[in-house]
């Protein structure tokens, strides 16, 4: 790419083959006082070469580098179990309301009853909407909220004096619950599904050693476990207890609720399921919800209202804090400002049209790509790259899908599907939208057979082509190793 | 796709080269093939106890991280040290350079329940 002969086209490079010697972006005021040398050993030789630039190529720097993002904001983003909602900006008006914006953590309860009464009212409207007895807002983001859920599950066994130490995990659950329960000092027994998890297999499986059942409803096909209420009825008549991920709550929110099903303990993605921001736009956080069995255990403290008033309370049976204060208070008022801005009738709307937008793709694309599993998928679809002909793979297809200007959805997971394609299309996709995604994603089907290098050599409309994924991953640099020399 | 009429073979894609009351164990082509690029294996110790069914390392692609499974119980008498350093040897030569580890069998009658190369072959086949 030839920068300035091709249009506005900004290209980057490196802040350190930016820099030149005595560049600054700072003036200090004149030396008052005599001159110190620093301690050599309070001097780091490792950041020797470090870039000096003025503020105006630091800003420009990022400017453009923020113009080669993709986002929610700048297009259609399919990534199957991540779920990457739409954030409606009236969200972010009440993140920055300043009353709520600039409480410190450490007020006093009697002078920040306005932050209270709100994280009050989510983990009133988060037990209500699960169907559970009981809710934490405290964990970070989802990864730390499934931890806190299974020392949950870990505390409950253990006060009434049982030493269960497995936990069952079918192999359509989440990729991070096996990990998440290897981390709260239980064994992992995989177990299989067919398409949805099987009563038989729980049975087969459920001895007096399991603690837990960890299941993803519906589950990473996106496919409803049906036989989740008998699976629950087993599981507790044997001892043990139910953990969902609640990942993908998002195709139940306001027709089914996790509670009623018999699941004991669930985290939820405020990122995922409301509208809050994801990933590196976050942070996350990862709120608990229990059955009132299991609530005395849930991390303290939590808010209460007392009278007219809110206050923090605990529990001796706690099992402690999971985070320094209160959690990602600025996430939890988006969240509630997305409860609250879509109401109950939108909520369910929303579900409605998250899981229409799913099958109308899987429609669209039945045909063009092979459906490993043909039941009705709810609020996402798993294809596979089965039927491919030319030596064309999933990653092609991904790779190709940059092309046409989409963000590619999530590749070769599950990992019950060989090569899988699996495509979440959120509830604010227009129909224009997802035809225009389906047109594009049959088009390429068409030119694995044409044309197959056009996907083997994908992308090239990209600043850089296709990465070669093995190498960073077996050799990876970290580190800008060209101090010293001007790019 | 190469299926070694002198080995044994796993569900879960291992294969096992039967060498007295020793066992070397790796995972096959087809798996290997359909992991792609491996980028990081991980063994376990020399004197490590393992249990048929049971995972005994992993194997990373760069599509996916994948258990290895023990295809018999008993001890881990040698490991390969060069794959941690070099994983690709196990998608250029995962019957060869690429075995895993070596164990000292502690009930030869598991090794019984083994396929051998046409009933994995039809395994595969029929998974595919």
């Amino acid at each position: 790419m030839i920068v300035g002969t091709s249009g506005l086209v900004l290209n980057e490079k490196l802040l350190f083959e930016h820099s030149d010697a005595g560049r600054k972006g700072y003036s200090l005021p004149a030396l008052d006082v005599p001159a110190t040398e620093l301690p050599d050993g309070l001097c780091r030789q490792e950041i020797a070469g470090f870039p000096e630039l003025s503020e105006v190529d630091v800003v420009r720097h990022f400017t453009r580098l923020s113009t080669w993002n993709y986002g929610v904001d700048s297009g259609f983003y399919p990534l199957g179990s991540c779920t990457m909602k739409y954030n409606p900006k009236v969200n972010e008006l009440a993140a920055r309301l300043p009353g709520l914006a600039d409480v410190h953590p450490a007020t006093p309860d009697h002078l920040a009853q306005g932050a209270l009464e709100m994280m009050f009212r989510l983990q009133e409207a988060l037990a209500e909407i699960s169907g559970f007895g009981a809710v934490t807002l405290q964990p970070a983001a989802g990864a730390q909220g499934e931890l806190t859920g299974m020392l949950v599950v870990r505390a409950w066994h253990e006060a009434r004096g049982s030493k269960r130490r497995k936990v069952l995990i079918p192999d359509t659950a989440h990729g991070t619950n096996p990990a998440t329960a290897a981390l709260a000092g239980f064994d992992v027994v995989p177990i299989a599904s067919e398409g949805v998890l099987t009563l038989a297999e729980v049975e087969a499986h459920m001895t007096d050693e399991v603690a837990a059942l960890m299941v993803t409803n519906p589950n990473t096909l996106g496919l409803f476990e049906t036989n989740i209420a008998a699976i629950c009825e087993v599981v507790h008549a044997r001892g043990g207890l139910v953990y969902c991920d609640g990942a993908n709550l998002n195709a139940l929110l306001g027709i089914a609720r996790p509670g009623d099903m018999g699941i004991d303990v669930m985290h939820f993605n405020l990122h995922k399921t409301f509208a809050t921001p994801h990933g590196g736009g976050g942070p996350g956080s990862g709120p608990v919800g229990v059955s009132a069995a299991l609530a005395p255990f849930l991390p303290g403290p939590w808010v209460i209202q007392d009278g007219d008033r809110y206050r923090f309370a605990g529990s001796s049976e706690s099992i402690g804090r999971m985070l320094a204060f209160h959690g990602n208070f600025g996430i939890m008022l988006r969240a509630y400002a997305y409860i609250r801005s879509m109401g109950a009738a939108g909520l369910k709307h929303a579900t409605e049209m998250a899981v229409l937008n799913a099958n109308y793709v899987r429609a669209r694309l039945e045909g063009g790509y092979h459906l490993p599993y043909a039941t009705r998928s709810l609020h996402e679809v798993v294809f596979s790259d089965r039927d491919l002909p030319n030596d064309c793979h999933t990653l092609d297809v991904a790779k190709r899908l940059i092309d046409y200007g989409y963000h590619p959805p999530t590749i070769y997971f599950p990992l019950v599907v060989k090569g899988s394609i699996m495509i979440e299309p959120t509830e604010t996709e227009s129909q224009e939208t997802l035809d225009e995604f389906c047109d594009a994603m049959l088009a390429i089907a068409k030119e694995a057979e044409m044309n197959p290098d056009l996907l083997h050599a994908a992308p090239v409309r990209t600043r850089v082509r296709r990465l070669d994924e093995t190498a960073a991953a077996r050799q990876p640099r970290l580190r800008w190793e060209g101090v010293g020399e001007k790019g | 796709m190469e299926f070694p009429e002198e080995f044994k073979y796993t569900e879960e894609h291992e294969w096992v080269q039967v060498e007295g009351d020793l066992v070397i164990v790796g995972i096959t082509d087809f798996a290997q093939d359909a992991l792609g690029d491996v980028v990081f294996v991980e063994l376990p110790e020399v004197g490590a106890e393992v249990t048929a069914g049971k995972a005994f390392g992993v194997v990373e692609s760069v599509k996916a991280v994948s258990d290895v499974y023990a295809p018999v119980s008993g001890t881990v008498e040698e490991i390969n040290e060069e794959l941690p350093d070099a994983p690709e040897v196990i998608n250029t030569s995962p019957y060869g350079d690429g075995w895993m580890i070596k164990i000292r069998v502690s009930d030869p009658a598991e090794l019984e329940g083994l396929m051998d190369a046409a009933e994995y072959q039809a395994h595969v086949a029929e998974e595919h």
